[in-house]
This record gives structure tokens, C-alpha cells and sequence, in this order.
């Protein structure tokens, strides 16, 4: 059994301040993590691993730095690592993203099962996971919160806006998971120091077949055409909270006064 | 197509680095061109996650920035070939969901906008008598897909039956709820008919020169809002949350009329086995008239008690921010925001929630928002009606007792 966990870099913190004078971002002091969901896949597949004896590779696509979160998967107990990196991927929406790392996935030893968190926390676009399934012809189940595998099938509940379903596919598939599933584990001390000496596998565009009409900015179809700061509401009426029977007569009156309640 | 910058103009000042949302610049030693081994400098250099936004270039005030979009890209399509916009009609067990009557309702300005058809789209099963409904919201056609196995959500079907519809009829726009079924099949039909999506809109127009759909959406984790356009490839596809757009009164006298595809429908790879429907306890967030939502300010999981003796008295549901659901405090069934659910009460309150903007695109369409937060400077604060500055802890069970006593 091989299980592939897509994982992203995104920036640790979304609490991005907008400089008021010049109504530009500050981006000081944000440490990289791996996305949150993509932490839950993660566990997902080393549960499998610990079970079954899966082995468990992790697969990003990012800058040289992205390293960092590979780095961080394999000190948790992942078998190996591949860093999809390339200038030619610059400027890739979900689109090219998908097929990109698609094509990272066929460029690996047979995978049965993919696993990705449902969304990134900085993108929040959700269509990377069955854009990825879509190219590789495979079906995909979203939004997993328990998953079991068996030699030719996997059983899952897939969650929905109110309730969920219990569902089984074929292999291979690919996964999106839910942060009910699990709670991810620590690092422990070994894994790190192994994770420090782990090889990375580097592949290129080139290396992993990529088209290069497919990919970065060229194989995108959407375009960042503008980038604004969302406008403020009028500022409301502030009420003094130091005495808070007063503030809340006064705000349950003009509530009612309002007809809101 | 590339950012360059211009080594000799540049001179490090560092103003462009702090424009750029994507975190793509930094400052580099150089050699100064043309003197190596004599001057260094530091100079701006653009790393691979630079996707040429531009927000860059107006901000240098040495001209160091150039923009080259190069050549325009050909789309595989002939754009001109693609007329009229369609809606996704979701259905759940055979009822229309009510984002797709917001759709509608927001597909007909664009339609007004473009002089063009409005084309809602339902795929199920025993279906069809519904599909009069979206007339009223401002369909003027409803394309029925009426099938067995179209009846549950089956991932592989609807991607299959949608992208054989997208490539019959042309539609130049597609737009769908971003719920959990449009989020699962709808990227799927966009990568096979090569096109793009935009997710989770917060605004859509028409571009008055171009004639293109403006697609608005919260970027960088939503502190920032950009437009995104998918000039060259067709359908030009979105994906709205529900309650983003309103659905207004529909017209009953709007007729319309109703097309009915028939279709050899394949079963998925993937079955389903057992449905659940399960409600929370508590009122659904995304449909009820009154939230009580409470953030990472109240400090721990037990504080939630003092939300819902509030939300008992005013007969709302219980909402959290990203910060309690993520603390463990509650189940993400009851969070709100980006990544939780859009809600839109007559009746938003807001206790212990700084208001990051992830949670501010999720509740700011409310119609009154109170906010009570210790720190007067929370963002929050910036989108209530009322905002109370004080201690939850004691403004909460105060607030209780006075809605109690009336």
C-alpha cells in the first residue's frame, strides 16, 4: 500500500495586519506551517502506516523553502518526501496546480490512495484535491472524516453541510479530509533527528513530464486582475461596557426599538 | 510574461516588498551591474510565487518595476462561440437548495448585464416538476437532467453529465454554490472542459469594456479582496456561498420554459452505502434569524454555557470562530466564516471575537451585528452596529437576565 499526503506551506499566521498609511499588508514575523487540513491527512496516513505497514510519501509544490514542511512531515513518520519545485510553476492557479501535481504523483511508484486536506488556510479554494483526482482519472471523495482501507477498497464517512454519508470507492482514490478526522501527533525526537538527515527528491517540471504549456502562469486560465482592501462599514454606536447593566438595558432598548428583536 | 526589475533603478528602499500580498519579494545582495568585485547593493529580487498581480509596480518610485504580461494566451476555445449564463440548481433529497434561488437571482443581473439568456441547470431524479420554481428568481430556461442514478450526489455522474452539457450547449458563464457538493464536482467539470474557477465569490460583475465576469473574492486568508478575470478560456465558472446573494421576493408570474436532456448516465466508482441526516442541537447556524457566536476571548470551552443561556432567550442558534472551533471548544458544525459557514441573521452577536477577516466575510452581510469585546481596538468592532467594550464574562450574563425580566 502506497498513500501519497499532499501538503502545503502557508503562512502560520491569517491574522495579516494592513498597514492603515500606506494600505499595504505587513507580513513581518509569519512563520511557515504546513496547512492545517493537510496536517490531518498527514495523520490519517501514518495511522494507515502504523496498521497496515502502508508507506507514507508527501508531496508538495512550492518554493526551495517548502523543504521546511516536508522536512516536518517526515519527522512526524512519513517514508519520503518529493518537492515539486520549479520556476516554471510560478504563477499557478488551481488549474495548473492540479495537473502539476498530478503529474508528480504519476512520476512516483505506484499510489493507491491520496490524501489531501480539504482546503489550504490561505488559498481556502478547496479544488486542488479533486482537480488533482481529475487528472489522474481516479474517483475522489471530499470532506472524509473516517476512513478505512482495505486491499482493494477504501470505506469512508464523507461529512455533509448536515450529516454525512457512508460511502466506498475503488482504489486508487483520492481523499480530502476534514479536521474532525483526527488529531495530528507531535514530532518525536527520533523522527527529527532522522527527518534533519532525510533526502528530499527535487522534481522539475522536466522531470516530472510536465508540459510546459500546462503549467505556471501559461497553463493558468484565471488572472489576478486587482488587489483592494474591503472597504469599512460606517463606524456603530459604542457602548461603555464598564457598567454592564447599564450597556445592556441600553442595548436590549434600542434592539427592540429597532424591531431586531 | 514576467516582473522585471530594473537592477540599476532599484535601490532597496523595500516599499514594493511590503505591497506585494503574496510574500514573492526580498532583498537581495547584489553586484552593482557593470562594476562586479567594486560596489554591492542591495536590490529587490522575485521569487517563483510572484503570479503577477502587479500590486508591485505602482508602488516603486524609481520606475525599477515593469509588468511584462507578454503575448495575450490563446484559450483552446473560440470565445465567441459561448453565449448565455448558466446556474447550478442543487438539489437535496429533490429540494431545490435555497443558494441556487440566490444564484438565479443574482444570474439574472448578470444576464440584464450581458443581453443574454439566464439557464439554470438540474440534475437529479423525479425533478422536473420542480424546475418551474426558478422561473420566479429569474431563470429564463431550466435544462432538466432527469435520472435514477442522478438521484443521490454521485461525484463521477454529475461531473460527467455537467461537463457533456458545458460542451453541447456553451455557456459563457457557469456559477454554482460552494457547498459541499458544488466544491466537490463543480472543480472537476472546470479541469475537463480546461477552464477556470473562481472559488467562494464574494462579488460578481460584468466588465463594462470587456464584457467579462468579474470575479471578487477574499485572497491572502481575506484581509485583502481580489478580482480575478478568466479572459481566454470559456465557461468562465465561480462558485458562491450560500446567503453571499440575496434571493429577493420571486415573480410567480415569470414563466419560462423547461428543456429536458436525455442522457445515458453512467454509475460512479465511488457508492454510497448509509445517509445520516444529522442536525446539531442546536438551530443550524446557516439558516437561523439570530447567532450568538463566541471566539477565541472566551478563554475556554465552559464559557460556551454562557452563550447559550443567551441564545435560549432570544431563540438563536450558536455560532464560534475559526480560533474555538480550532481551541477544541466546539464543533465545527457551528463555525462561522470563510471556512465555516456564511450566515446572514436579522441578529449577529459577536462575544469574544476579535474579528479577523476570515470570520468578517463570513457574518458582515447581517443585518445587525453587536459586538462585545475587551479590546477596543478588535476589528470587530469596525463592522458592529452596537459594540459593547468590556469583560463577556460579566456583559453576557447581564445581557441574559435583562432580554429575562424583559
Amino acid at each position: 500500500m502506497h498513500i501519497v499526503v499532499c501538503i502545503k506551506q502557508v503562512p502560520g499566521t491569517t491574522k495579516v495586519q494592513i498597514n492603515p498609511e500606506t494600505n499595504t499588508l505587513v507580513r513581518d514575523g509569519v512563520e511557515a506551517i504546513i496547512n492545517p487540513f493537510d496536517e490531518n491527512a498527514l495523520e490519517a496516513a501514518l495511522v494507515l502506516k502504523e496498521t497496515s505497514g502502508a508507506k507514507v510519501t508527501v508531496l508538495s509544490m512550492g518554493p526551495p523553502q517548502a523543504e521546511v514542511a516536508l522536512r516536518e512531515a517526515l519527522s512526524r513518520g512519513a517514508d519520503d518526501a518529493v518537492l515539486l519545485c520549479d520556476r516554471a510553476f510560478a504563477g499557478s492557479d488551481t488549474w495548473a496546480t492540479s495537473y502539476a501535481i498530478a503529474q508528480g504523483i504519476k512520476a512516483l511508484d505506484k499510489v493507491d490512495v491520496v490524501l489531501c486536506g480539504k482546503q489550504a488556510i490561505d488559498g481556502d479554494t478547496a479544488q486542488v484535491g479533486p482537480g488533482v483526482a481529475e487528472f489522474l482519472g481516479w474517483p475522489v471523495i471530499t470532506y472524509v472524516r473516517k476512513m478505512e482501507v482495505d486491499a482493494d477498497k477504501v470505506r469512508i464517512e464523507r461529512t455533509f453541510e448536515d450529516g454525512f454519508e457512508k460511502m466506498e470507492s475503488p482504489l486508487p482514490v483520492v481523499l480530502t479530509t476534514v479536521k474532525e478526522m483526527n488529531v495530528p501527533r507531535m514530532a518525536s525526537l527520533k523522527g527529527r533527528m532522522r527527518a534533519k538527515k532525510a533526502e528530499i527528491k527535487v522534481l522539475t517540471a522536466e522531470a516530472a513530464k510536465a508540459d510546459p504549456a500546462e503549467i505556471g502562469l501559461k497553463g493558468s486560465p484565471t488572472r489576478v486582475v486587482k488587489i483592494f482592501t474591503p472597504p469599512k462599514k460606517t463606524s456603530g454606536i459604542r457602548l461603555d461596557g464598564t457598567e454592564p447593566l447599564l450597556a445592556a438595558r441600553e442595548l436590549v432598548e434600542k434592539l427592540k426599538s429597532q424591531k431586531v428583536i | 510574461m514576467s516582473l522585471e526589475i530594473s537592477s540599476e533603478k532599484c535601490t532597496g528602499c523595500g516599499l514594493c516588498i511590503k505591497a506585494c500580498p503574496f510574500g514573492s519579494l526580498a532583498l537581495e545582495m547584489r553586484d552593482k551591474v557593470g562594476k562586479p568585485h567594486s560596489k554591492f547593493k542591495r536590490i529587490v529580487m522575485v521569487d517563483v510565487s510572484c503570479n503577477l498581480c502587479g500590486a508591485c509596480v505602482p508602488t516603486c518610485k524609481f520606475e525599477a518595476m515593469k509588468l511584462d504580461k507578454g503575448e495575450p494566451v490563446v484559450g483552446p476555445v473560440n470565445i465567441g462561440d459561448y453565449k448565455g449564463i448558466w446556474v447550478y440548481a442543487e438539489q437535496r433529497d429533490g429540494v431545490i437548495q435555497d443558494v441556487s434561488f440566490e444564484l438565479t437571482a443574482k444570474g439574472r443581473e448578470l444576464a440584464a448585464q450581458r443581453g443574454t439568456e439566464l439557464t439554470a441547470v438540474l440534475l437529479g431524479h423525479n425533478v422536473k416538476d420542480k424546475a418551474a420554481q426558478l422561473f420566479g428568481y429569474g431563470a429564463d430556461k431550466v435544462l432538466v437532467v432527469d435520472h435514477p442514478m442522478l438521484a443521490g450526489f454521485d461525484s463521477d455522474a454529475y461531473a460527467d453529465v455537467f461537463a457533456k452539457l458545458v460542451k453541447k450547449y456553451k455557456p459563457e458563464a457557469v456559477i454554482a454554490g460552494g457547498t459541499s457538493i458544488g466544491r466537490t464536482f463543480i472543480p472537476r467539470v472546470a479541469i475537463r472542459v480546461k477552464t477556470g474557477l473562481t472559488a467562494d465569490c464574494t462579488g460578481l460583475d460584468i466588465d463594462e469594456k470587456d464584457k467579462i465576469l468579474l470575479q471578487t473574492r477574499p485572497a491572502f486568508g481575506g484581509n485583502i479582496m481580489a478580482t480575478i478575470i478568466c479572459p481566454n478560456h470559456r465557461p468562465q465558472m465561480a462558485t458562491v456561498r450560500h446567503k453571499v446573494f440575496k434571493k429577493g421576493t420571486p415573480d410567480v408570474s415569470r414563466q419560462g420554459q423547461i428543456i429536458e436532456e436525455v442522457m445515458d448516465v453512467t454509475a460512479g466508482r465511488s457508492k454510497v452505502v448509509e445517509v445520516i441526516r444529522e442536525m446539531s442541537n442546536e438551530i443550524n447556524v446557516a439558516e437561523a434569524d439570530i447567532i450568538v457566536s463566541g471566539g477565541r476571548g472566551l478563554g475556554g470551552p465552559e464559557k460556551f454555557a454562557l452563550l447559550h443561556d443567551l441564545a435560549k432567550e432570544l431563540g438563536a442558534a450558536v455560532g464560534a470562530s475559526r480560533g474555538a472551533v480550532d481551541s477544541g471548544w466546539i464543533s465545527s458544525f457551528h463555525q462561522v466564516g470563510q471556512t465555516g459557514k456564511t450566515v446572514c441573521p436579522k441578529l449577529y452577536i459577536a462575544c469574544g471575537i476579535s474579528g479577523a477577516i476570515q470570520h468578517l466575510v463570513g457574518m458582515n452581510s447581517s443585518q445587525t451585528i453587536v459586538a462585545i469585546n475587551k479590546d477596543p481596538n478588535a476589528p470587530i468592532f469596525d463592522v458592529a452596529d452596537y459594540g459593547i467594550v468590556g469583560d463577556l464574562n460579566e456583559v453576557v450574563p447581564v445581557l441574559t437576565k435583562v432580554l429575562r425580566e424583559g
